[in-house]
């Protein structure tokens, strides 16, 4: 008899049947979704008013502003040294290649307060060679550069490894330089990678805590980034303005991932 | 599959051989009276940011009479106001030691505290400090009076009083001064206005943090406890303290928690607080003890203020907290508020 | 022109992660090993370990088990909302760890949506949460492009020749995808022991009870001014780290 029984066709719950995409979706709102959605309520505890009054306080602001401003410095230096080890990466071939390219996990495996702790002790009151960052913009700039290094580098090594050859070498035997050939040939096939790892390298930088708390000395207002301010907020008994603050750098996020996403598609077709 | 399993059964081998435990000193630094022996009991202590050089000698001590005898001890230190805060939101302690009474009352009014826990002779008080102010060594900008504070272009350290309780403490000694014990409030809020508004740049969380900034590098003058100052030059810290003339007492309340596990021995272990050999304890960390007899025995170690403020002088601390610091309504608050939101 | 992409390569990763790392090493191990050795196992840092595996141990199950139903729901389902259910998982690396903690208690907090009816936050639970939450991707994002790569057809046939649900899950699906889960995992682990952001807001920090060793670190270099320990707990830390390091380098080569 089961041996005549059709297979059952594809339930349009899937493979997990109903019952999996219930249990799913139940969790996925308990853990994610509800707690987000409890964030946006308190931030809207004073209405519309309250929300914006608590962002634009001078140091939310401010807060938001360094935030955005070295994070996009950060994304944009990755795109250079991203591209570079991934070039030496894939292109080049030297004793101790594949544990450079192991270390390249490294930050992401790595506490992201270790980090903070590593960083200080090279850059900070008590470095060995005199370099003293503690408290600038530039020790943020170090802390997130850290954080954020595999994501260009890891995006762009499968795109480089699949570049056609071809094309570059024909490039070169009509004269072109190799300059010239990078950024004719391989770049443009590059973009949509080197976007969508900015994008991701950007999203963790807004959101960084861990590695920027001992090292950038939370300063408001020079070294007080949006999450050193929101978890401020919480201590000193204001909720509704760690939520408003909490919601403003959710929506910056999740604005430029929607906007690298579009991009990247746009580029694609 | 098998390499999955295997590691699972050391997670879970180490999750189990590692339980318990919660002093932080090396080798034979910790309790060993306690670690020692059978641990009979656990308590749980939250205290403020700066007290820990205290309690590391004093539960020794507790340890090694009849009460204390087998009695380990879990501590957590943060901010006054924010461990406070942590306490009435549902974490679970025995005793609480804060900076400021108003984080006592707070639990008493959440009915966590008994409404008579200051009712003893010291009023809850065991140990206490005055404020002071920190400067680098050899004091290179001559900084010895508040009015130095308001000198142009320096920089001055001192914790959020939202968070913080020595915060609290570093505000009211020079809104003690210039106000003359509270009778000229504004003259004082005027001094405040200048201080907070021109010479305070960072926020640090609490009083601890506060001296972790200083020491990094920031500022020319931190305010904090007199025993805190103690504590970081004994650390070897390149720093000297001066108090000034006119400053203010700072008194640390401890209270048990009535809901606790282990109110008896909670009880015990405050109690030992005021004994001598517990209040030599606080005097040898720093900090000033209540007792006469052995505040005289370091007499050496405190010098006496020509004049010492009190909250009392004030009018009480929920006077005090209500007009000063009340978030949005105090008047210290809204200047703080202003300078710095 | 190749040396001199080589050398600024290395130059920049030298500068930026290996010797800061080296400094690390160098400044623990100093003192010889006997004095790494007593900061690690103070009772307060033996519980810090304890407790960063503790919960390790709690959050990797629930999300395997969780995330292997999404990825089954998102890799073989055609339902409508399967695109925001797709972004849902992906929320989390868009959300900063402190705006987790944030979230958290004004959710399970005693002021919060659920008024404080469960004991979660300055708890156990509380933390196990604030790490599956920052954790909940990896599982699902490893596993489903492996599901939707290995097709139906070997569970299809497996049904037809009368395999119960189960027996097709066990012997068919879960071996397909054990690279992928375990990859998974790995990185879940890595990040659990990594969190921090979130705790700082929703851990009670005590000593010996409510302290990972991420909270130790920072503990022992702020509050108790002992920074060589917090050196020799960071370096634990990244000998953790390492060995998931290696564990997801190797497995990576199983998975290409």
């Amino acid at each position: 008899m089961a041996a005549l029984a059709l297979p059952k066709r594809r339930a349009a719950s899937g493979g997990a049947g109903p019952l999996g995409l219930g249990i799913a979706t139940l969790w996925l709102s308990i853990i994610v979704l509800l707690p987000l959605a409890a964030v946006l309520a308190k931030s809207l505890e004073g209405g519309v008013g309250g929300l914006v009054d608590a962002i634009t306080a001078p140091s939310a602001r401010a807060a938001l502003l360094i935030t955005v401003g070295v994070s996009a410095v950060v994304a944009l230096i990755n795109v250079f040294t991203g591209t570079l080890i991934a070039w030496v990466l894939v292109r080049d071939d030297f004793r101790g290649k594949s544990l450079v390219n192991a270390i390249i996990d490294l930050p992401f495996a790595l506490p992201t307060i270790v980090a903070s702790i590593v960083l200080l002790s090279l850059y900070g009151p008590r470095s060995p060679i005199g370099l003293d960052l503690y408290a600038t913009k530039p020790a943020l700039v170090i802390a997130l550069a850290f954080v954020t290094l595999p994501f260009v580098v890891r995006s762009v090594q499968p795109v480089l490894m699949e570049v056609d050859r071809e094309a570059e070498e024909a490039a070169a035997s009509l004269g072109a330089g190799g300059w010239t050939t990078f950024r004719r040939i391989i770049l443009p096939s590059l973009y949509p990678a080197l976007l969508g790892g900015a994008g991701l390298a950007f999203a963790r930088a807004v959101g960084e805590f861990g590695s920027v708390v001992l090292i950038g000395g939370g300063i408001p207002r020079e070294t007080e980034v949006a999450s050193q301010y929101i978890a401020k907020q919480i201590e000193t008994d204001r909720p509704a303005s760690a939520a408003a603050v909490s919601v403003a750098l959710l929506a910056i996020s999740f604005a430029v991932l929607f906007a690298l996403r579009y991009a990247t598609s746009r580029r694609e077709r | 599959m098998r390499f999955l399993s295997a590691l699972a059964a050391v997670l879970l081998a180490l999750v189990a051989a590692a339980c318990g435990g919660s002093s932080d000193e090396v080798g034979g630094g910790d309790n060993t009276a306690a670690a020692s022996s059978e641990t009979t009991s656990k308590l749980s202590l939250v205290a403020y940011a700066v007290p820990k050089v205290g309690f590391d000698k004093v539960i020794p001590l507790f340890n090694q009479t009849p009460e204390g005898k087998g009695v380990s001890f879990s501590q957590s230190y943060g901010a006054s106001g924010d461990q406070s805060r942590k306490v009435e939101a549902g974490l679970e302690t025995d005793v609480v030691n804060f900076s400021v009474e108003p984080d006592i009352t707070r639990l008493v009014k959440a009915g966590l505290v008994d409404e008579d826990w200051n009712a003893n002779e010291h009023k809850g008080i065991p140990f206490g400090s005055v404020v002071t102010i920190v400067t680098r060594k050899g004091n290179p900008k001559n900084i010895k009076t508040w009015d130095d504070l308001l000198k142009p272009g320096i920089e001055v350290v001192t914790p959020n009083p939202f968070s913080s309780g020595s915060a609290k403490w570093n505000l009211l000694a020079p809104y003690a001064e210039k106000s003359n014990g509270g009778q000229n409030p504004e003259a004082g809020l005027a001094y405040l206005e200048k201080l907070i508004g021109e010479h305070i740049k960072v926020q640090p969380k609490s009083g601890r943090e506060a001296t972790e900034t200083f020491l990094q590098g920031t500022g020319d003058v931190l305010l904090s406890y007199e025993n805190e100052a103690i504590f970081a030059e004994r650390n070897g810290e390149e720093i000297e303290h001066h108090n000034p003339d006119v400053t203010f007492k700072i008194e640390n309340p401890v209270a048990v928690l009535n809901n606790s596990k282990n109110a008896e021995k909670a009880q015990a272990f405050v109690d030992f607080l005021y004994t001598p050999e517990g209040q030599r304890g606080w005097a040898e960390a720093g900090f000033r003890p209540v007792d006469p007899n052995v505040a005289k025995e370091f007499a050496a170690d405190f010098p006496e203020p020509k004049k010492l403020w009190t909250v009392d002088d004030l009018g009480g601390w929920d006077k005090v907290n209500a007009e000063l610091f009340e978030p949005e309504t105090g008047s210290v608050a809204k200047i703080y508020e202003e300078a710095t939101s | 022109m190749r040396i001199a992409l080589r050398t600024a390569a290395l130059a920049y990763l030298g500068a930026l992660v290996l010797v800061p790392l080296g400094m690390i090493l160098y400044r623990t191990f100093e003192n010889g090993f006997v004095a790494f050795y007593e900061q690690v196992t103070t009772p307060a840092a033996l519980a810090a370990v304890s407790l960063s595996l503790t919960i390790v141990a709690i959050v990797v199950p629930l999300n395997v088990i969780f995330g292997v139903v999404t990825a089954l729901a998102l890799a073989r389902g055609n339902f409508p909302g399967r695109g925001i259910l797709q972004a849902v998982v992906d929320l989390p690396f868009a959300v900063s760890p402190v705006i987790v903690g944030v979230a958290l208690i004004l959710f399970w907090g005693n002021d919060g949506w659920l008024g404080g009816a469960l004991p979660v936050i300055f708890s156990l639970p509380g933390m196990v949460l604030a790490t599956i939450f920052v954790t909940l991707p990896f599982v699902v994002r490893e596993v489903e492009p492996v599901l939707a790569e290995v097709g139906t057809d070997a569970e299809e046939a497996a049904a037809t020749l009368g395999a119960s649900k189960w027996q097709t899950f066990w012997r068919i699906t879960l071996p397909a995808i054990k690279v992928g889960l375990a990859y998974g995992v790995v990185l879940t682990v890595a990040r659990s022991l990594g969190e921090f952001g979130a705790l700082t807001v929703v851990a009670g920090g005590v000593a010996g009870e409510s302290q990972t060793l991420t909270l130790l670190v920072h503990a022992r270099y702020i509050d108790d001014h002992n920074v060589f320990g917090a050196y020799a707990a960071s370096t634990l830390l990244m000998g953790l780290a390492l060995l998931t390091l290696v564990l997801m380098t190797t497995l990576q080569r199983k998975r290409a």
